[in-house]
């Protein structure tokens, strides 16, 4: 079940399970995720509430609560800088503390609770360039103006003074990303990054992401919940529901011939921005997205699913298939589906 | 479309300042949330109303039901100037005009059954009927937003976002209101829940003839319930034009620019994005002439130096613009 980190692979991550334990019971908010990111390359993590998109997150970074109010269980291997590899899980806390920020970085979703209301700007970027690099003060605040620059931040001197209100939320999330990239990592974790942005300003964010990408070479984990995003962004898809992976695939393999019936479900249920769509009743996926605290049996999906066989679906959790060589898909009839019987 | 007799509503010049800053030795400056906002909606008739965050699309929303004091201008409600009216003189108006908020969450009291929420107008607007005849109601609407009358007895903790977005719409609707405020009535909910209240609202507005100020930052949403968009920028209006039209043919860069910016589920998409530089200005110190020319990329000395009225450029299609010379990408 153990097995070597691929040689290619920036970060393997092999059965990642993590429990919640609470008055409540036991909550599986994730099961047996496995996945491979390459380095230069974005993953795009895609799901709705619950479905263990930012857990996965949290588990790589190893962010969730302590025992035994939370058991992670599976492996995470990270490629370090020398090459080696580490079991992110099984590190000394320290040792983890020195890759966060270093290794992987993460930026979250609400720029405005991440940044310290009582800081300058200057102060937060300076942090984290003295923690994992050191150096002289005015050396430190020299490197923070230029990651403002780089970010595309207007007069990056004067607003090393600034405080988070002072700008815009576009803006903090600029400075979240200088933050994250002030120690050149390897991987940065981006969780729902432009959720609170305009669109104007989400696309900036994105082009922004897009060319320092190009530029350091970094390796990109985005969790979003809007497919208009990841059709423009990844190169790999990973489809979440209810803690578990239920497809993935290259970007264009998952948008033109999807396999998992709720894939194909979000993907129709989007409006387009079209100019003939006016007034027309959305392919709606039924039921809601399913409560953790109490999943049914078999398939996650199979209530609200329009191919349901009952007595098979709701039996037993189907497998992570493989569909074709990059193409995996968590659904029994997947082959039924794909050959065409329609419904 | 919304001349004479058929006209719902109507909004001239509708302003909304606010009084921010100041002090003993300061005086306080205006924040211009809306700023000479007019439009009109037909009965039955869905208007959307887009734009970004700062925009003041949602104190149109507010000041139009009176849920804020406007500054100037007038709002006309089936006819009757509504601007000025009391409490008391608005009671029976209120009835007619409602609100469906976007957070779902927030916008339900957690310590009331689901029946009295949604029987609260009810018992507001129409103490005289009977405790059987308000279940009775009550009941029919539960099953018309597509809930079961069962859910009465149940707390809005018990439901999911969807369900209890269809409980907010319910109580919107029990009083059998003609026209209907919606403020970004399914940005809080899971994708794959938004259709399904996209779906509702617009089988609602059929099956009940309802008018709809629909407010949202989604152009793809829009385009699929509105009649017709309005894009506000800054408290202004920028651009308003049948939906068809509007995304066809669009005559004004920030719209030109919100469509280029809205990401598109298709991979293979080949737009040329329009990036627009920085962010929206202060509303406490907006840029000269047009409120937009500062993020711009067609903008031209002229465009400081007065602001540009809304000017006819095609059946219902009004623009903001002085330029008449760009051809501006459509939404598709």
């Amino acid at each position: 079940m153990i097995t070597a980190m691929a040689p290619d692979a920036l970060l393997q991550v092999d059965d990642l399970a993590v429990r919640f334990h609470g008055d409540a019971g036991t909550v599986a908010a994730l099961n047996g995720v496995s996945f491979t990111v390459r380095p230069g390359e974005t993953v795009a993590l895609v799901g709705e509430s619950g479905s263990g998109k930012s857990v996965t997150s949290l588990a790589i970074m190893r962010l969730t609560p302590p025992p035994p109010g939370c058991r992670v269980t599976g492996r995470v291997m990270l490629r370090g800088a020398a090459g080696e590899a580490l079991d992110l899980l099984a590190l000394p806390a320290e040792a983890m503390r020195s890759l966060r920020g270093s290794r992987i970085a993460m930026i979250f979703q609400e720029p405005m609770t991440s940044l310290n209301p009582v800081l300058t700007i200057g102060d937060q970027i300076a942090e984290a360039i003295a923690v994992h690099r050191g150096g002289a003060r005015a050396a430190v605040l020299d490197a923070a103006a230029e990651l403002l620059d780089l970010v595309g931040i207007p007069e990056p001197r004067a607003r090393l003074s600034a405080y988070p209100h002072h700008l815009s939320g576009g803006m903090r999330q600029r400075v979240m990303i200088a933050i994250a990239l002030s120690c050149d990592p390897a991987l940065l974790i981006a969780d729902e990054p432009t959720t609170a942005l305009d669109v104007t300003v989400q696309a900036q964010i994105l082009d922004l992401l897009r060319r320092l990408q190009q530029r350091t070479g970094m390796a990109v984990i985005f969790i979003t919940h809007n497919l208009g995003v990841v059709a423009e962004i990844a190169d790999r898809v990973m489809v979440m529901y209810a803690g578990r992976v239920v497809e993935q695939a290259p970007r264009r393999a998952l948008f033109r011939s999807p396999l998992m019936p709720y894939t194909a479900g979000l993907l129709r249920s989007v409006p387009r921005l079209q100019v003939t769509a006016a007034r027309v009743a959305l392919e709606a996926i039924p039921g809601n997205v399913p409560d953790p605290t109490d999943l049914p049996p078999g398939c996650a999906f199979a209530p609200r699913c329009g191919h349901v066989q009952v007595g098979r679906c709701d039996a037993a959790m189907p497998a992570l298939e493989v569909a074709e060589p990059d193409h995996l898909v968590r659904c029994l009839r997947w082959r039924d589906l794909a050959s065409g019987t329609p419904g | 479309m919304t001349d004479g007799a058929d006209t719902i509503l109507e909004v001239t010049e509708l302003r909304k300042w606010f009084q921010v800053g100041g002090g003993l030795f300061r005086s306080s400056t205006a924040l211009k949330a809306v700023d000479g906002v007019s439009f009109s909606i037909a009965r039955g008739e869905v208007l959307g109303l887009v734009g970004e965050s700062g925009s003041g699309k949602t104190t149109v929303g507010r000041t139009i039901l009176r849920l804020a004091e406007p500054t100037g201008g007038s709002i006309r409600f089936h006819g009757q100037d509504i601007t000025h009216l009391s409490r008391r003189a608005l009671r029976p108006i209120r009835r007619k005009m409602q609100l469906v908020f976007q957070d779902p969450f927030a916008s339900l009291n957690p310590r009331m059954t689901v029946g009295r929420i949604v029987a609260a107008p009810l018992i507001i607007h129409e103490p005289a009927i009977g405790r059987a005849e308000r279940n009775r109601r009550v009941a029919e609407m539960l099953r018309t937003v597509g809930l079961s009358p069962g859910h009465a007895e149940r707390y809005p903790h018990e439901f999911s976002g969807g369900q209890r977005q269809r409980v907010g719409i319910a109580r919107a609707l029990v009083l059998t209101p003609d026209f209907l405020v919606a403020d970004e009535p399914v940005s809080a909910l899971d994708v794959s829940i938004q259709a399904q209240i996209i779906n509702l609202l617009l089988d609602l507005r059929t099956r009940l003839s309802l008018a709809m100020l629909f407010i949202s930052h989604d152009l793809a949403v829009v385009g699929h319930v509105c009649d017709r968009v309005a894009v506000m920028y800054l408290g202004r209006l920028m651009e308003c034009a049948p939906t068809a039209e509007l995304f066809a043919n669009p005559r004004h860069p920030y719209t030109e620019a919100l469509f280029s910016a809205a990401p598109d589920p298709d991979p293979d998409a080949t737009r040329a994005r329009i990036i627009l530089t920085g962010d929206i200005p202060s509303p406490i110190n907006p840029p000269s002439g047009c409120v937009f020319r500062t993020r711009c990329r067609y903008a031209l000395p002229a465009c400081a130096d007065s602001v540009p009225p809304l000017r006819g450029v095609g059946p219902g299609h009004l623009t903001a613009c002085i330029r008449d010379d760009l051809a501006l990408q459509p939404a598709t």
